[in-house]
């Protein structure tokens, strides 16, 4: 035996050793919502790429709240990469729970991401999670309806506008009903849409004091103005309809306008699910000339929970599920009306992008939206349909049970907001604001 | 002493019964059929019920996305498990309380019972951080752990209960034989005890099987059972009914035919003792 061979097998197991050292399972907890569902099916050309497994722990997004939180105040490390939203990352990441990502490679140009998600996601100038997908919310309209109403919608109306198109389009014997808005309670679903509504209005959660303001005539506006429409022109249980109860009856052709995420165009313009698909009209969420539109921002991004064992293949998956080039990925395999929207500025400059019917609303929705100065006040938080304070969720909640309520019929909108008052002031000085 | 029992009565009684029987069944069978529509169909309104054109779409894709095997794989291994485990414990801790009461027998029964009145969210994090420190996080081995302490109660007190319809003297007679505490257990009261050890390992298996906050707060990727394979069909932004249907009516399957082959023992098991 020459001294070869002994070399080149040492060698060889030397090599073994080192891929078997550099080969790493992820754990990705996430969310079933399209996009994520689409990077899954995805997930090959990353391991292919770098050697790394993924585990995928898919739930339902209250679910997956609950859990990964758990997980992560209490240093769990069940998860090596976390999907988690403009709501969490501040948070999160003051906390020091995350792994900063300010050493993202050139190629990967961090700048090129929409400056909005970027601040959204950033703690004193540091990105704390990535932007998978980003949303804002707009209006979507029958473009039929309307036009049998004699009207024609502009690019960005007015709530007056909005309101009189909708008890124009209404017909309740035909079931078919001018606007259909969020009445479920909870922080992520009537409050979402109230909170930014409310900023048309010139309302606000708290002044520079963190003292509640639900007392203003700003806030009496808003809710008076929200349940006499959905009376006058909403369907029927508006109380208990969240995203899904109004995607259907829209896609059932039952609401002549939906205001609600960006993310929901594709579903109603996708024409196996949709009857109206080839009939909807999209356009800015409505303002009150004040200067402020009522159009949220939200981004689903994914974060690294600090401490974990595989930090170096998470950033590089965080890196490659968010990068150009798998966007052009997506758009290879589905086309580029599937493509992850809303977190890239280069993706608003592409030719083929351009072609799609909702995209230049989608991005013009989510640049009008700041979550630093989110209404026409100034205000002590950060986020424009939430404060990113983390007793939020639970006041919100709480204050949602109360505006439905009042939506319902149970109580008067004064009496909603004095209640909404009273609880919020309590909880914050519970919390020592 | 019987009744008499007209055929008329008879009649309306056996409709009731079938009538509630079908009510209660109802959301599943609409979970099955919504299984086999596309998303479309499956929010049509007013609902398609019976006439629509039956696809198996959705176990295609379900079965594409999901390891389904491995998630049914931790789910009889946890649901069994912990039942197993269960009736190691509870059958000695039920035969003491039932044929060598002590004074304090009933408190202690119901001090047992008071763990099961506190929400489980209320213990979460306390069981999260003990979980983190022995490193039975996403391990079938802690699920079935917990789940045996969560159902302990419940199967120590159906024992007690059956065990108690057993008359003593025999246990004595055994004893006079002379057979040790063991075979007294093992040989004696276990065969005399078999229908109602039988419904509790079925009744306990099926909530095992069911349980859906620690399995789903304790696992991520690969302690997983059937709880966290629906879950992961659930979504609030985007309509996937029929898929989520598709995944349920998987993870219901194997029990619902555990349940039909057995409902004579469960039905048996849980109204012994129920007349005296």
């Amino acid at each position: 035996m020459t001294l070869r061979t002994p070399l080149t097998m040492v060698s060889a197991l030397a090599m073994l050793a080192a891929t078997a050292a550099t080969a790493d399972t992820l754990t990705i907890a996430t969310v079933n919502n399209g996009d994520m569902v689409r990077m899954q099916g995805l997930t090959a050309d990353f391991t292919a790429k770098t050697g790394h497994e993924v585990e995928w722990v898919t739930l339902e997004e209250n679910v997956l709240r609950q859990r990964v939180t758990t997980d992560i105040t209490t240093k769990g490390g069940a998860f090596d990469i976390m999907t988690i939203g403009m709501y969490e990352t501040p948070i999160w990441g003051k906390n020091g729970w995350l792994v900063p990502l300010d050493d993202l490679s050139a190629e990967y140009d961090v700048d090129d991401i929409l400056p909005a998600m970027r601040g959204g996601l950033s703690v004193d100038g540091t990105l704390y999670a990535a932007p998978f997908y980003g949303e804002s919310s707009m209006i979507m309209y029958r473009t039929d309806l309307m036009e049998a109403a004699g009207l024609e919608m502009p690019d960005a109306p007015t709530w007056e506008f909005v309101a009189d198109a909708a008890r124009k389009m209404t017909d309740k014997d035909g079931e078919v009903y001018g606007i259909c808005l969020r009445g479920k309670a909870g922080w992520g679903e009537n409050m979402a849409f109230l909170t930014a509504t409310s900023n048309a209005f010139g309302a606000r959660w708290f002044d520079e004091d963190w003292k509640p303001q639900f007392d203003t005539e700003e806030w009496a506006t808003t809710l008076n103005f929200y349940i006499d429409l959905m009376n006058e022109a909403g369907p029927p249980g508006a109380s208990t309809n969240g995203f899904n109860e109004n995607l259907s009856l829209f896609q059932q052709g039952k609401c002549g306008m939906w205001i609600d995420a960006t993310v929901a165009a594709s579903f109603v313009t996708n024409p196996d699910d949709s009857t109206v698909a080839d009939k909807v009209g999209f356009a800015l969420a409505p303002d009150t000339g004040l200067g402020k539109r009522g159009n949220w921002l939200w981004a689903w991004a994914l974060g690294i929970p600090a401490g974990t064992d595989n930090e170096a293949a998470a950033k590089q998956f965080v890196e490659w599920a968010t990068s150009k080039e798998y966007i052009e990925l997506v758009a290879e395999n589905e086309g580029w009306a599937n493509v992850p929207p809303g977190a890239r500025t280069s993706l608003y400059e592409n030719e083929n992008y351009k072609e799609v019917p909702f995209a230049q609303m989608t991005l013009d929705s989510i640049l009008s939206a700041d979550p630093t100065a989110p209404t026409v006040k100034p205000v002590p938080y950060v986020g424009v349909q939430f404060a990113a304070i983390p007793e939020f969720a639970g006041i919100a909640t709480e204050v949602g049970q109360e505006f439905s309520a009042a939506l319902a019929g149970q109580q008067t909108a004064e009496e909603a907001l004095a209640k909404a008052q009273a609880l919020t002031a309590d909880a914050m000085e519970a919390a020592g604001y | 002493m019987a009744r008499n029992v007209t055929t008329q009565r008879k009649i309306i009684n056996t409709t009731a019964a079938w009538v509630i029987g079908l009510l209660i069944f109802f959301p599943i069978l609409w979970t099955i059929l919504t299984s086999f529509k596309t998303e479309a169909t499956a929010i049509a309104d007013p609902p398609v019920f019976l006439f629509f054109d039956w696809t198996l779409e959705n176990y295609q894709v379900v079965n594409e996305r999901s390891n389904y095997g491995r998630f049914l794989w931790n789910s009889i291994f946890i649901a069994g498990g912990s039942t197993i485990l269960g009736l190691i414990v509870a059958i000695p801790a039920a035969w003491s309380m039932a044929f060598v009461p002590s004074r304090r027998t009933k408190d202690i029964l119901l001090w047992m019972l008071s763990t099961k009145m506190l929400p489980a969210v209320g213990v979460l994090y306390p069981i999260y951080l003990i979980f983190i420190k022995f490193g039975l996080l996403d391990s079938v081995l802690g699920l079935t752990i917990v789940l045996m302490l969560i159902n302990l109660p419940i199967i120590v007190w159906m024992l007690y209960t059956y065990f108690r319809e057993i008359p003593g003297e025999i246990l004595e007679a055994a004893r006079m034989d002379g057979a040790s505490l063991k075979s007294e257990l093992l040989y004696v009261l276990t065969p005399m005890a078999v229908p109602g050890i039988a419904s509790t390992l079925l009744l306990n298996f099926i909530l095992a099987w069911n349980e859906a906050f620690w399995t789903l707060n304790l696992t991520a990727a690969k302690a997983a059972p059937l709880t966290a394979f629906i879950a992961s069909y659930s979504s609030p932004e985007g309509l996937f009914y029929a898929k989520l249907s598709a995944a349920s009516t998987m993870a219901i399957a194997p029990i619902l035919i555990l349940g039909w082959f057995s409902q004579k023992q469960l039905v048996r098991g849980l109204t012994f003792g129920a007349v005296k």
